[in-house]
């Protein structure tokens, strides 16, 4: 996935997380995490995060990502929708989560 | 009576006596209103009343949190006593609360080096965790510390307690029966414990009232010095008008199903005794209770403990026969003091203290809320997920002991946090006082009440053990990594008996 802008997801609600994607030509991922839960899931939250985007095929990017306690499955969708927002696409590969 | 006539007495020298009559002084003719202006307690100032104590560098001062987060008197006392130059004094207070982080300064100054406490929140809580003090701060129980008053683990000096109401003899209330208005903080119960046992008691007061000031929380035989000050508590911060009732769905499955469970352990007949916590699912166990109780035409005995609005107004409407109050939570609740005589104050001591039998022990059943509950049924109310102080023991574990059924409601989430989980962070009350856990998503037995789980099950309500309810909370929100903490100590917990069930250290932010 090519990210083409900056773009945005989620909210800054208590159960979400809010993540800002930004285009980068090199150097991996750069991930700046704040959460509420930092000591207990700041690792997991990480982890989530980084494996969403490898998922999506982006290697390079700046990511801020404000975590007011969300789940797993919200990280992974906020995520996704920040990336496809920042690639400008709507190429949605939907699938039957369990 | 002549001296010699002494020894004509047998067994004179068994007989406790203090010599021979031998007059007294002038006896007073001036009317009751004259002497009455002249002779009292009143002391010009905080600053008089202090010197008159006698108080050292190094002794033990005490408070009441009957305020809570309106209290003005801590911080004008402290302040008072670093102005003057006090060092090395230990405070003791029933409670703490956010409105007290000016003592972060006078720690810093060397005032106070060490605290007693039930609980602590907001910015002094949060350094107090990073390593604020040298010595570790002391929880102690509401009947652990009148239990250590009397016994003299805890002794103090000088207790600077404020009251809304106080005659020029000492007799303090608080809330006041005469014309005019004052604050209201209703029951002082934690209060009379300290000014019991206190060597010296200070009662600061806003309203200086007539002789007698009757009823009274504190009798003026305990009291010493009176100082009139015009700011004692801000009422917005003592008490809100009406403990609501709660909304949210959570709290209202957790408190049906609390109510469900009492009934089905056999803990619900005509003329049972309960106490409820403040928090929203306690509360609205009670709404729970009162339809079963209107439904099946049967009345509580008494109700114990801190006192809401909801509990006072099933006491009005003839549901509560008596009710115990240490601590009133809400302006109903004091104003129900005020007027109704069955509705009495109670102290510390009478509360929940283990060297007497107590009101707690009387318990058939309590609802107690958590902030984590682990597979040992161990219960914190003390620290938050993130190791960092914010709360209060209460009387936590002593209504868990003295209840024949006590019951914790919680959330098994709360956000991602998960309540029911490996180990608690703080072990405040011991998993050998806790019956049942109940929370939105299922209810756990303890395996040493087997014949409850059976009642439970034989009443349709599925029993999970308490490991499956720690698998559900992590299926839904991870296992969470522990929390790093220094091996320093800044806290010491200790049961109601006053031994030592746990330390808190300092958090680990590296």
């Amino acid at each position: 996935m090519q990210l083409k802008k900056t773009a945005v997801a989620g909210t800054m609600e208590s159960g979400d997380i809010m993540i800002t994607i930004e285009p980068k030509d090199a150097g991996g991922v750069d991930l700046d995490l704040s959460s509420n839960v930092m000591q207990q899931y700041g690792r997991q939250i990480e982890a989530v995060i980084r494996e969403t985007l490898s998922g999506l095929g982006i290697e390079n990017a700046a990511v801020q990502a404000v975590d007011k306690g969300a789940l797993d499955c919200t990280v992974r969708a906020r995520v996704s929708a920040a990336a496809f927002r920042a690639a400008e696409s709507s190429d949605y590969q939907w699938e039957v989560r369990k | 009576m002549d001296e010699k006539l002494l020894n004509q007495i047998p067994h004179i020298d068994e007989i406790a006596h203090r010599g021979v009559y031998n007059g007294v002084g002038p006896k007073h003719t001036d009317t009751f209103l004259e002497r009455y202006s002249r002779e009292n307690k009143v002391l010009p100032s905080l600053e008089d009343a202090i010197r008159a104590t006698g108080l050292k560098d190094g002794m033990t001062i005490s408070f009441h949190h009957h305020f809570r987060g309106g209290d003005h008197v801590v911080n004008q006392v402290v302040d008072k006593l670093a102005e003057m130059g006090f060092k090395n004094l230990t405070l003791a207070a029933s409670s703490l609360a956010a409105v007290h982080a000016p003592l972060i300064d006078h720690i810093k100054n060397g005032v106070i080096t060490h605290i007693e406490t039930s609980g602590l929140r907001g910015e002094l809580a949060e350094q107090v965790s990073r390593g604020l003090m040298d010595c570790p701060i002391v929880f102690r129980s509401h009947g652990g510390r009148a239990a250590a008053i009397r016994s003299g683990e805890l002794h103090i000096d000088v207790a600077f307690l404020g009251a809304p109401s106080c005659d020029p003899y000492g007799n303090a209330n608080g809330y006041s029966r005469e014309e005019g208005g004052t604050i209201a903080c209703g029951s002082m119960g934690y209060a009379r414990t300290d000014a019991e046992y206190a060597d010296k008691v200070v009662i600061l007061t806003n309203r200086l009232v007539g002789y007698p000031n009757a009823p009274w929380a504190i009798p003026e035989d305990n009291v010493d010095y009176i100082v009139y000050m015009e700011d004692i508590g801000d009422p917005k911060g003592i008490m809100s008008g009406a403990t609501r009732y709660t909304k949210n769905p959570k709290e209202l499955l957790i408190a049906q199903t609390a109510a469900n469970v009492i009934d089905a352990a056999g803990y619900f007949y005509d003329g049972f005794s309960m106490q409820m916590g403040s928090g929203g699912a306690s509360l609205a166990t009670a709404r729970f209770l009162r339809d079963m109780m209107l439904e099946r035409k049967i009345r509580c005995r008494f109700a114990l403990g801190g006192i809401t609005g909801q509990i006072a107004a099933m006491h009005e409407e003839g549901l509560i026969d008596r009710i115990l109050d240490v601590q009133s939570f809400d302006l109903d609740a004091a104003r129900s003091l005020k007027l109704n005589r069955f509705h009495h104050q109670i102290s510390a001591t009478y509360y929940a203290s283990f060297l007497s039998a107590a009101a707690v022990d009387q318990l058939d059943f309590v609802i107690l809320s958590a902030l984590e509950i682990d597979t040992d049924f161990n219960v914190n109310v003390l620290t938050g997920s993130d190791g960092v102080i914010r709360g209060a023991i209460g009387g936590h574990p002593d209504t868990a002991a003295g209840a024949s059924l006590s019951v914790v409601v919680a959330p098994l989430t709360r956000g991602r946090i998960p309540c029911v989980i490996d180990k608690v962070n703080t072990i405040v009350t011991p998993g050998s006082v806790v019956d049942v856990v109940v929370t939105d998503q299922g209810v756990a037995v303890n395996p040493r009440r087997p014949e409850v789980a059976k009642k439970l099950r034989k009443a349709g309500i599925h029993v999970y053990t308490i490991q499956e309810l720690k698998d559900k909370a992590e299926a839904l929100v991870g296992k969470p990594d522990p929390i790093r903490y220094k091996d320093r100590v800044v806290g010491v917990v200790m049961y109601r008996n006053n031994t030592i069930i746990d330390v808190i250290r300092q958090i680990d932010e590296d």
